[in-house]
């Protein structure tokens, strides 16, 4: 890489937030060096932006000093670090072993017809991404799906119909 | 007596227990009891002495395990005591019941663990997901510092320890153990090689021990009524409780602390109410998606960790996954592929190609559209996917439910076989 490219990727680094610095910060104060941060530090940062951009990435990499190569290494290999922007509001619908007993290929399809989009998608209205998860450690209660922070179990097309209504709405 | 040494806090219709309800229940009593004098060593003894084995899957005994941390002056000052919470294993709940339920509980084992080995610093590896879990937890952590159990000189005993709640991002993979450290320290999470064991070089190359959560909350029962009383709690040849889980289509799915040793049957029919009106049991995975199957004739084993080795399966989580006969054996099996094959880290050859071909070849099964060929080369990935031909475990319990599947089912796969 040329020291003109390597210049001019780095200055394509966004600002961090006070906030974010500050997270960063507390969370570095757990462990012995700084690069055990970097996910935390990629969590913190998609908290707030909704996502992952390459601008934020390379303003993570300066500020903890690790190779941006190091940290996308890491943001890429988690299912939950979104490397492209998300809706609002992510379904993570578990797709593993008891769900799929349990009938989660019908709620797939009922989310599908419901919102037009399918595993990977956003919906138009940038209100969803549709994402699929391994088992989310409820199977007693399958099918389980979680939308943002809350998780939603014992799943029936009413309640899916319900549970969208209400994420709709919610401002 | 106490029966329920693991749940007997837990009540999921209220929030947990907070400290002093916990302590006026024998909370932190082993605590105070290894205060009075216990030494690491003896420490580290009765936890052998209890047979104790660990609950995360691969049933080692948990105190010969710590007996491998070497200890004395010449030795790493520095140890970790780290705590496996990242369950992922398909077809398992227990981990998640006793956090959000009794988190006390797996603090104060934790305390245990880390006194016995002399790690000042503890990590709890937590599944992101579990955002219930991480705020209980960290609830609990700050009411154990406020009480002075967990921080400097923990109840004068000269023992220091903090205990860090790390969140991960979803990868089954960081379940394994050696993957699990690479994560904590920040890397792209691939397993490491063993030796050197994580006992000797875990964390930051210092001597680790990394515990299922299950195996930790163990602990404190031992530490606070004797080895007499956890002993006499099975009612088979391995010791204490074991949370044990049932999904799939029973009438009453969910998950019960019983004594080890208890028969499947009772566990199926007296606590799961047996199957859903109209369906008949086929086969069922005793302890999550990488075990093997086993079939309705082995109904009167013991669950109990040789019993379920007899029947060519193993013990591993306890939490079972029932297959009715009105489901396809192909596309349960193929579902638990697709897992496998998503959740591969991709470092070792037969893994990340293998277990993308095996899951092509059961979508061509799932239409009706199988060749023999095809039947070969499941048979054939059984082997090269099998134990010892891969870098980690994770590749050879795919083929624990493939293998067997293959061999129970055979005629499920004929029939989608194109002619
Ligand atoms: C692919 C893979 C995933 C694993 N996932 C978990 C897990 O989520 N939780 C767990 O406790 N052990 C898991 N294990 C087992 C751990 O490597 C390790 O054996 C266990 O944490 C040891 O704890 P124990 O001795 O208390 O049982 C996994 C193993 C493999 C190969
Ligand atoms: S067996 Fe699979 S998960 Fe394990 S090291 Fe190889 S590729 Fe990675
Ligand atoms: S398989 Fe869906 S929650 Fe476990």
């Amino acid at each position: 890489m040329s020291e003109n490219l390597i210049a001019s990727t780095a200055s394509k680094a966004r600002r961090l937030t006070d906030e974010e610095i500050h997270e960063i910060e507390h969370e570095m104060e757990l462990y012995p060096d700084k690069r055990a941060v970097g996910l935390e530090a990629l969590k913190i940062v998609q908290k707030h932006q909704g996502w992952v951009s390459d601008e934020s990435m390379l303003a993570i990499s300066k500020f903890l000093e690790i190779p941006v190569s190091d940290l996308e290494s890491v943001a890429t290999f988690f299912n939950l670090v979104y490397r492209q922007p998300v809706g609002e509001n992510v379904i993570l619908f578990c797709n593993s072993v008891s769900c799929w007993v349990m009938g989660c290929e019908s709620m797939r399809s009922h989310i599908n017809e419901e919102l037009g989009i399918d595993f990977g998608q956003t919906s138009e209205d940038g209100k969803f991404t549709f994402l699929p998860v391994p088992c989310l450690g409820d199977c007693d209660k399958a099918p389980v799906m979680m939308v943002g922070d809350d998780l939603h179990r014992n799943l029936t097309q009413e309640k899916i119909n319900d549970i969208i209504l209400s994420y709709k709405e919610r401002k | 007596m106490i029966e329920r040494p693991l749940t007997k806090n837990i009540d999921m219709t209220r929030p947990p227990l907070a400290i002093a309800d916990y302590e006026s229940n024998d909370g932190y009593q082993s605590i105070r009891n290894i205060a009075k004098g216990m030494s690491p060593s003896d420490v580290l003894q009765k936890t052998k002495d209890s047979g104790l084995k660990g609950r995360g899957g691969a049933g080692f005994p948990t105190g010969l395990k710590w007996s491998f941390v070497p200890q004395g002056d010449d030795t790493p000052k520095q140890k970790y005591f780290v705590v496996n919470a990242d369950e992922m294993e398909p077809g398992t709940f227990k981990d998640r019941l006793l956090m959000e339920g009794d988190p006390h509980l797996l603090l104060e084992g934790i305390i245990i663990g880390s006194f016995a080995i002399q790690a000042d610093t503890a990590y709890i590896f937590l599944r992101g997901e579990y955002k219930v879990a991480e705020q209980r937890l960290k609830k609990a952590i700050s009411e154990a510092y406020d009480k002075g159990l967990l921080g400097e000189n923990i109840l004068n005993t000269g023992f220091n320890l903090d205990i860090i709640v790390h969140t991960s991002a979803g990868r089954y993979i960081c379940g394994e153990e050696t993957a699990l450290l690479n994560a904590l320290e920040g890397k792209r999470a691939n397993p490491r090689s063993k030796p050197p064991f994580p006992q000797v070089s875990g964390l930051w190359g210092k001597p680790t021990i990394v515990n299922n959560v299950e195996t930790v909350c163990n602990l404190p029962g031992i530490f606070t009524y004797g080895i007499d009383w956890y002993q006499s709690l099975t009612k088979g040849k391995d010791h204490g409780t074991k949370l044990f889980g049932i999904s799939g289509k029973v009438k009453n799915p969910g998950c019960w602390e019983l004594p080890l040793g208890i028969t499947i049957r009772e566990l199926l029919e007296e606590h799961g109410g047996g199957m859903q009106d109209g369906l008949e049991l086929r086969g069922f995975l005793p302890g999550g998606g990488s075990t093997d199957f086993m079939l309705p004739e082995h109904l009167d084993l013991k669950f109990d960790y040789d019993d379920i080795a007899q029947a060519g399966s193993r013990l591993a989580t306890g939490t079972m996954i029932l297959l009715d006969d009105k489901t396809c054996p192909v596309g349960m099996i193929g579902n638990l592929m697709r897992f496998f094959a998503h959740e591969s880290c991709g470092f070792c050859t037969p893994c990340r190609d293998g277990l993308p071909w095996v899951v092509a070849i059961f979508d061509e099964f799932c239409k009706g559209q199988g060749t023999r060929k095809d039947l070969e080369i499941l048979h054939e990935h059984v082997e090269y996917m099998g134990p010892g031909r891969t870098f980690c475990a994770l590749a050879p319990g795919a083929t624990a439910p493939l293998g067997s599947g293959l061999r129970y089912f055979s005629e499920d796969f004929e029939k989608l076989i194109k002619d």
